[in-house]
């Protein structure tokens, strides 16, 4: 086996083999100090009470899973148009983002009792929260996309001739791709903890409300097997980002695609 | 009048409080057809030049005509190279050159319904650069001089009346600049373009241009107009004859008054 085949390899493992030596100090402290399973589990009564449990435990994921991806999705499109507009125009620039940024920094959960009046429980407040907390980051990355185009490829597109609109679409869109992808994998977590907080202030689906009922029943393996849950779909989400970052931006890759 | 005509233009930026006087009267006059070169110390105002010749900027003073007509927004369809080669990175070579095809009329509409026959335009176009073998390649796959040389390509596609190279040559290693002095001098003799160089580097403008103007200190004037009347093709060879030297010599006698003043 060559040394760098070895290296790929154990650049492959590591991130398992960080997360085997977490989970393994954490049963470790726990047999050590003997805890209590109501104060924190062990984590191999968490994986058991997770194989145990399967069956209630997708079934509430996927009611996250979907609520999140919903609310994901119009944060992508609201804050593409929005990002878009804010980026190519001073004007709607200078009037909206002080507003924007007034609205980010209100706590997203104070929004969900609110929510909960106009629309009542169930899956619309989870997809508004997810929506509006994920919107943020989407829509400054487009516009700082749009924003920082070189003034020469401007020149050469003005002095040819080229209509703002086009330069928008020739440049400005294209440019501003990357800034979207990356920002897309900020915003799916941002996502998941929009969901996870309106099922847990009030709702009556999700894993945030499996959660809380059974932390109401001292139920705390249940509570970290769906914590472990909410992670496992976050990273998956996640690395499905970054997948789709790379197909339709390769260019900004430049340096991985050339070696 | 002349194709390309400036008139006691002036430009002045304010940024707040502070005013700079970027060109106080500028006038000079451009020929159809002739390959013009503007030097000068450096901030002093060549690169306004060439924004205020293509509209890019309004004057603070003056008067501007291009074609006989004033220019009072951004004219249409000039071919620019800028010493940043600014190609499009999610683009190949050949739809970076492309690019104009699809915003200048009458390619524009032409575009989509031909682009067999525009892409053998561009193919022979990068041929005459030596890069036909790069054509699918991404501009960052390119070397720096190969970047420029599709930048050119890319200026000159849609046969400009007028094109406006701001030190395109600059940042490239003295052997592709030489090279690409001659790559350049090639297409202009072919098509004629009327075209405006701005460098710093003497020997280039030289080389390539008809009539060299070079400028004073900040605020810019001209304050000197050179008719470079040495035969073409020049070659790297004519820029160790005497009659090449003397002329590199008289302007730098003139640049170097403007550096001590």
């Amino acid at each position: 086996m060559s040394a760098d085949l070895r290296r790929e390899i154990l650049r492959l493992a590591m991130p398992w083999i960080a997360v085997a030596v977490l989970l393994g100090l954490w049963e470790l402290a726990c047999t050590a100090f003997d805890l209590p399973e109501i104060l924190l589990p062990r984590p191999s009564k968490v994986f058991i009470v997770f194989v145990q449990r399967f069956d209630i435990l997708i079934e509430f994921c996927l009611q996250t899973l979907w609520t999140t991806v919903i609310g994901f999705l119009l944060a992508i499109a609201g804050g593409l148009l929005l990002g878009l507009a804010i980026g190519a125009s001073p004007f709607v620039y200078s009037g909206l983002y002080p507003l924007l940024i007034a609205f980010n920094a209100v706590p997203k959960v104070a929004l969900v009792p609110i929510l909960m009046i106009w629309v009542g429980v169930g899956a619309t407040p989870a997809v508004v929260t997810a929506f509006v907390i994920s919107f943020f980051p989407i829509v400054v990355n487009v516009a700082t996309g749009l924003a920082t185009i070189e003034p020469e490829m401007r020149d050469v597109l003005r002095s040819l001739g080229a209509s703002n609109a086009e330069i928008l679409t020739k440049v400005g869109i294209p440019r501003a791709m990357p800034y979207l992808f990356a920002s897309l994998k900020v915003a799916i977590t941002l996502a998941f903890i929009g969901s996870v907080i309106s099922e847990t202030v009030g709702g009556n689906r999700g894993i945030g409300f499996l959660m809380l009922s059974a932390g109401a029943r001292n139920d705390t393996p249940t509570t970290f097997a769906g914590l472990f849950a909410i992670a496992i779909m976050g990273v998956a989400m996640y690395a499905l980002c970054a997948l789709v970052e790379k197909r339709m931006t390769r260019w900004a890759f430049r340096g991985q695609i050339v070696s | 009048m002349a194709f390309v005509d400036l008139r006691a233009v002036s430009l002045t930026y304010r940024l707040g409080k502070d005013t700079t006087h970027a060109l106080a009267d500028a006038t000079l006059s451009i020929e159809r057809g002739e390959f013009v070169a503007v030097v000068g110390p450096s901030g002093c105002g060549k690169s306004t030049i060439m924004k205020l010749v293509t509209g890019l900027l309004p004057p603070s003073g003056g008067e501007i005509h291009v074609r006989g007509a004033r220019v009072e927004r951004p004219i249409k369809g000039v071919g620019m190279a800028f010493q940043n080669p600014t190609l499009m990175p999610w683009r190949t070579t050949l739809d970076n050159i492309l690019l104009p095809m699809e915003v200048v009329e009458p390619h524009k509409r032409r575009f989509r319904s031909h682009r067999a026959e525009y892409e053998a335009r561009a193919m022979k176009l990068l041929q005459t650069v030596g890069l036909t073998d790069f054509a699918k390649r991404y501009p960052w796959q390119l070397s720096g001089g190969m970047q420029q040389r599709s930048n050119l390509c890319r200026a000159l596609i849609h046969e400009p009346e007028l094109l406006m190279l701001d030190e395109p040559f600059g940042a490239l290693d003295a052997f592709t600049r030489e090279e690409l002095w001659g790559v350049m001098q090639a297409l202009w003799l072919e098509k004629r373009f009327t075209t405006v160089l701005v460098t710093h580097d003497l020997r280039e403008a030289v080389y390539l241009a008809d009539t060299v103007h070079v400028m004073s200190r900040r605020p810019g004037r001209i304050v000197l107009t050179r008719k470079i009347d040495l035969p073409r093709p020049r070659t790297l060879a004519s820029t160790f004859e005497p009659r090449f030297v003397d002329i590199v010599h008289e302007l730098r006698e003139r640049i170097h008054q403007e550096h001590a003043a």
